[in-house]
């Protein structure tokens, strides 16, 4: 479904990936992980084009997304992404946060926009929020509202930016249940985390990357068990 | 000290009079600058070449150069230049309108600049257009930082309305130097102007935190 073909990216004279290649099967569910400045954040970024690629392809169910001449704002339709910081539009209210980019972008109608963000709100346990503002969320609340906000969408893909990063301890877990049913329903998702138990739990596969370079490709079993690399083992001992 | 207001009191609804163009000048240049001054100031943030040039050269004759030589050179020299023959209102609107919009987008592209750089991507990311960023994410929020600014521009601008008596526009100072003409009175028209300016000033000052008190809602 997803094909990153040889990529590098460089801001200024810093190379920050150095060439990384990778397939994420329709349906799986890839973690991200390494030491911060490893770029991570940087991988994930490039998929819905937030960050260009210096050099590489990334293919999107055989479409080219890195051709100059390909449709970002289409592309980003089918992408889902959420952010470390939430990043919900302060100025309106949750329902209009959700039914905003399908009424705006997709023409779709407000009726059935409301309904569908609705629905979602209700999937991440929200329904009462409807009517709030963000500022009056609690972290984790403003995080489940933006993953539904992606999923109104209905996107083919989700990206995760270290979705639990800036939270509470007490409201993590909220998060990850919501991404946790997500998986299961069968969404692709890719998830840059620190939450290594998530990782191992939900993830098919973990992409381990240090220095802007892949480092080990691999199930989780294989890779929390059995790191190959003498880097990831280091990095193992300290965050376990 | 040589008081008499006997004299003036029949002058004083003449007076009077001159809010209503003094106000009229102020809200319709300050609604129709604010307009004018987003766009610069879009133009100024999006780097659109020979566009952006024009807006930065606009910004910076209007601010480099004196309100009242702007307000002169509009109403006298239009019908020289154009033939058309612009009256004292049209002049004091399109001038204040013209200068407002250069200070203005200023302060927009500051607003503009200091919004969230995250609520840029999260639009991005949704998938929303440039077009459709910019009016319904970016500049609701970027007005709002900048809400108090732009008070103090009305403030200022309603004050530097005076300077349209110049070319002879009946606002509240012209008509007390009217007033002064008639009656040889110097202190008593000009105390009663000053006076409306300053109430006017207050009830600005008073609406505009009920405007900034009721935009806060959503924090």
């Amino acid at each position: 479904m997803i094909k990153i073909d040889q990529i590098t990216k460089s801001f200024g004279q810093l190379e920050v990936l150095k060439g990384i290649s990778t397939e994420i099967g329709k349906g799986e569910v890839v973690a991200i992980i390494g030491p911060s400045g490893s770029g991570k954040s940087t991988l994930l970024r490039c998929i819905n084009l937030l960050e260009v690629p210096t050099s590489g392809q990334i293919i999107i169910n055989g479409q080219a997304i890195t051709d100059p001449k390909a449709n970002v704002m289409q592309i980003r339709q089918q992408i889902g992404m959420v952010f470390q910081h939430f990043h919900l539009f302060p100025h309106m209210t949750v329902l209009n946060n959700l039914t905003y980019a399908p009424i705006k972008v997709k023409g779709m109608s407000k009726d059935k926009a409301e309904q569908k963000a609705k629905e979602l709100l209700a999937r991440v346990g929200l329904s009462d929020k409807a009517d709030a503002y963000p500022s009056r969320l609690s972290g984790g609340q403003k995080q489940r509202v933006a993953i539904a906000r992606s999923l109104v969408m209905e996107p083919q893909i989700m990206l995760f930016d270290e979705p639990t990063s800036a939270l509470d301890p007490e409201m993590v877990k909220e998060v990850l249940d919501v991404m946790k049913g997500l998986a299961d329903s069968g969404m692709t998702m890719a998830i840059v985390t620190h939450e290594m138990r998530f990782a191992e739990e939900v993830a098919d596969r973990i992409l381990f990357l240090d220095g802007g370079r892949l480092v080990e490709d691999a199930a989780p079993a294989d890779f929390f068990q059995r790191p190959q690399s003498e880097r990831a083992k280091q990095f193992l001992e300290k965050v376990r | 000290m040589d008081w008499n207001f006997d004299q003036i009191v029949p002058y004083i609804p003449f007076i009077f009079e001159g809010i209503k163009v003094t106000l009229q000048v102020t809200l319709i240049s300050v609604v129709l600058g604010f307009i004018w001054g987003s766009v610069l100031a879009l133009i100024k943030i999006s780097k659109l070449g020979p566009l952006n040039w024009f807006a930065v050269a606009y910004t910076s004759v209007f601010r480099g150069t004196p309100l009242i030589l702007q307000l002169s050179f509009v109403y006298f020299a239009t019908p020289q230049l154009t033939g058309y023959s612009i009256s004292q209102w049209e002049a004091a609107v399109l001038t204040f309108t013209l200068n407002s919009a250069a200070y203005i987008s200023e302060t927009i592209r500051g607003g503009i600049l200091a919004v969230d750089k995250g609520q840029w991507e999260a639009a991005k990311a949704l998938g929303v257009p440039y077009r459709r960023m910019m009016l319904d994410i970016i500049l609701p929020q970027g007005v709002k930082n900048i809400l108090p600014a732009l008070v103090n521009e009305t403030i200022a601008l309603l004050k530097e309305s005076a300077l349209v008596s110049t070319i002879g526009l009946a606002d509240i100072l012209q008509n007390a130097n009217v007033v002064r003409g008639v009656t040889f009175r110097y202190l008593e028209p000009y105390i009663i102007a000053g006076v409306l300016y300053y109430v006017m000033v207050m009830l600005l000052t008073w609406v505009a935190r009920f405007v900034e008190r009721r935009m806060r809602r959503s924090d």
